[in-house]
């Protein structure tokens, strides 16, 4: 992959709580996103991949290290007009439909809102039309927008929550557990239409989960956190046939499988962070083989790189 | 293949809600045996009625909900009949014990863990203080929980969430229940505890010889804990079998539908299976089969009348008019046959 990331991330810290105190929740993570692909964060509750992502929405402010947007940095102190572009072309959607939109707040509110930040001199039919459209694009009837959130299942307030996404004509959109909190069956219609989506409009998105097997499917490459430090960043055939870090070999295994046959009948692997002896040697984070990245010692490192060759 | 002995037994319960001056129908005419010993799946979309059918078992229907008709047979007597706290209260935590998704909801967040079973070791089997000490111990270290006596004297915040899961298995163990319920119990953990907590489980109902009840919206873990499955849609169970039956020989259209639309049998790149539509509204009257609206291969008897259970072998029925002699022969859903591919490991 020779092109420009369209998103970079450079040794990113991200800190919670006082200075005194100060909880390191994103200790130094570095990651790029190319263009129209689907780029996976999994890591488990607490284990910093929503930080990074609100970090990239400016959010969260970075403590350390910098995100670069297309080549411009976007994170810490930047321009208004730049800011103003950010917040366009970079959308969110999130985990829980019911609490991020606002209940009192009607369908075309609620899609809308991102406009009238934005784009205050949009008259009101434009912006009707532009929602109008949204609620088309992500298949619901333009009828909706004058209904209230809570009149919605869970599948249409994920569709909703797209649509709020999609006005803006976003190029990078941030996914925090998009379908987590959806049926089965919801889940299919929620990833269908943001496959449509990426096809048509050449939409890139950052996949935020802890379901790998949901991501497994969807993601090109994926990279996998643990507490605030990414551990193996592979494509997603790679990371699931060869994975070399010990933690993802306990995440994947953990992974129940739908099929009574392939049952886990062993006590499932665990991670215990102690088994790295990084009293000699520092852990580094290193391009292992091309496009596959581990965070090891250089001994470990070295015992990746026999694995490797062995095939 | 040795003969099974129900230990609970429902025969056509009905279970209705009053809602502003509106009846809904949330189980309609079950039936279903549980056997002693076996751990049984319940899955289902949400709303189709998982909870609202194993809280008939320990009389925890909300106060606007009643049994309409229908027996729940246990231990000789019919739970459908039972009536005043005092009658349940010699099921309740006894006989049958409960897990719920949120530890929380179960946990005193003001009581240490251990007075808290010692409690329960205490309110159901006489024990002394000395003997429900070391029982507690016991308990914990069953399940799992390092260092028992000083975490003991710990309060419920003072644990993880999958520490504060296994403190509530703990808790139900306590009372050395014949039947164990468990409502989503893994549903809000990580994988990797979600994992440890299945595996737990699995070797409590043989230590404790449980019949357990798995209630579950994730068919990855049903897979992974059940000896057989029953599939609820919109109140009834449409499908009943051993797992493998279930999921590699299944014949109801909704299970079709529910093994189809998992992700894990997508391809990139390709589109997945949905279900199409909303389940019904359960305020109204349902006619014929619950699903056929929105089944695409439904046939015209299906709108009309409730197919009965047809068996397929000894354990296996589904209730689906599919199965009845004279109906057209449908193939189940090419993809299935990803359920058994063995590239997954
Ligand atoms: N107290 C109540 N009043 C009115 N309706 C209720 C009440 N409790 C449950 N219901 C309804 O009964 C039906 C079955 O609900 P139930 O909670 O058993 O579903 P479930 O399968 O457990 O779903 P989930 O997967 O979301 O937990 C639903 O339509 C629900 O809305
Ligand atoms: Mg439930």
């Amino acid at each position: 992959m020779s092109e420009q990331p369209i998103l970079s991330v450079r040794d990113l810290k991200v800190d919670f709580g006082s200075h005194r105190k100060p909880f390191h929740a994103v200790r130094g993570v570095s990651f790029d996103v190319f263009r129209g692909e689907t780029f996976g964060l999994v890591g488990e509750s607490g284990s910093g991949k929503t930080t990074i992502g609100r970090a990239i929405i400016r959010i969260y402010e970075a403590a350390g290290g910098e995100i670069l947007f297309r080549g411009q940095r976007i994170s810490g102190r930047i321009s208004k007009d730049l800011d103003r572009e950010v917040t366009r072309k970079i959308q969110m959607i999130f985990q829980d439909p019911m609490a991020s939109l606002n209940e009192r707040a009607k369908v075309d509110y609620i899609v809308a809102e991102g406009l009238y930040n934005t784009d205050r001199r949009l008259t009101q039919e434009q912006r009707r039309q532009k929602v109008e459209q949204a609620l088309l694009d992500v298949g619901l009837l333009p009828e909706f927008a004058s209904r209230f959130p809570h009149e919605f299942s869970g599948g249409q307030r994920q569709r909703i929550g797209i649509a709020r996404a999609l006005i803006m004509q976003p190029e990078f959109i941030v996914a925090d557990e998009p379908i987590s909190a959806l049926d089965v069956s919801i889940r299919a219609q929620v990833l269908n239409l943001m496959a449509e989506l990426q096809k048509e409009r050449g939409l890139t998105y950052l996949f935020i989960s802890h379901d790998l097997s949901v991501m497994r499917f969807i993601c090109d490459r994926i990279a996998v956190i643990h507490k605030g430090l990414l551990m193996e960043l592979a494509d997603t055939e790679t990371l699931f046939r060869h994975p070399l870090h010990p933690y993802t070999q306990a995440l994947l295994s953990a992974v129940p499988m739908p099929s009574p046959d392939l049952r886990q009948d062993e006590p499932p692997v665990l991670y215990d962070e102690s088994m790295h002896d990084y009293s000699v040697h520092l852990p580094v984070w290193c391009e292992i083989e091309p496009g596959h990245f581990v965070r090891g010692s250089e001994p470990e490192l070295e015992a990746y790189r026999k694995i490797i060759a062995e095939g | 293949m040795e003969e099974k002995t129900p230990i609970l037994s429902v025969r056509n319960l009905n279970v209705k809600f009053s809602l502003r001056g509106k009846v809904l129908h949330a189980i309609r005419d079950v039936s279903l045996d549980l056997y002693k010993g076996e751990t049984l799946a319940i899955v289902g979309e949400s709303g189709s009625g998982k909870s609202v059918l194993t809280k008939t078992f320990m009389g925890l229907l909300d106060q606007n909900g009643w049994i309409d008709s229908g027996s729940i047979l246990f231990q000789g007597k019919d739970l459908a009949k039972y009536k005043t706290e005092k009658e349940w209260l010699t099921i309740r935590g006894g006989e049958i014990a409960m897990v719920l998704q949120d530890p929380m909801t179960s946990l005193n967040p003001l009581k240490t863990i251990g007075a808290q079973i010692r409690e329960a070791l205490m309110l159901h089997r006489s024990m002394n203080k000395s003997q429900a000490y070391q029982r507690t111990i016991e308990l914990l270290n069953d399940v799992g929980i390092p260092d028992p006596v000083r975490r003991i004297r710990q309060y419920p915040h003072e644990f993880s969430g999958g520490m504060r899961q296994r403190v509530v298995i703990a808790i139900a163990l306590a009372c050395n229940p014949q039947i164990l319920i468990c409502d989503e119990p893994t549903t809000a953990l990580d994988v990797t505890i979600q994992a440890q907590i299945l595996h737990l489980i699995r070797d409590l109902v043989k230590k404790y010889a449980l019949t357990t009840v798995y209630i579950t919206h994730d068919l990855g873990v049903v897979a992974n804990v059940a000896d057989r499955v029953a599939v609820m849609y919109a109140g009834d169970i449409v499908e009943i079998g051993t797992s493998r039956e279930v999921f590699y020989d299944a014949r109801h259209p909704y299970t079709w539908a529910l093994l189809s639309s998992l992700p894990q049998l997508g391809h990139r790149g390709e589109k997945l299976f949905s279900i199409q539509g909303t389940p019904p509204n359960l305020y109204a009257e349902i006619k014929g089969d619950a699903f056929a609206p929105r089944n695409p291969h439904a046939l015209k008897i299906d709108f009309e009348r409730r197919p009965p259970l047809f068996q397929v072998s000894p354990t296996h029925w589904a209730r689906t008019w599919l199965l009845h002699p004279d109906a057209p022969s449908l193939d189940p859903p090419e993809v299935l046959q990803r359920l058994r591919q063995e590239e997954w490991q």
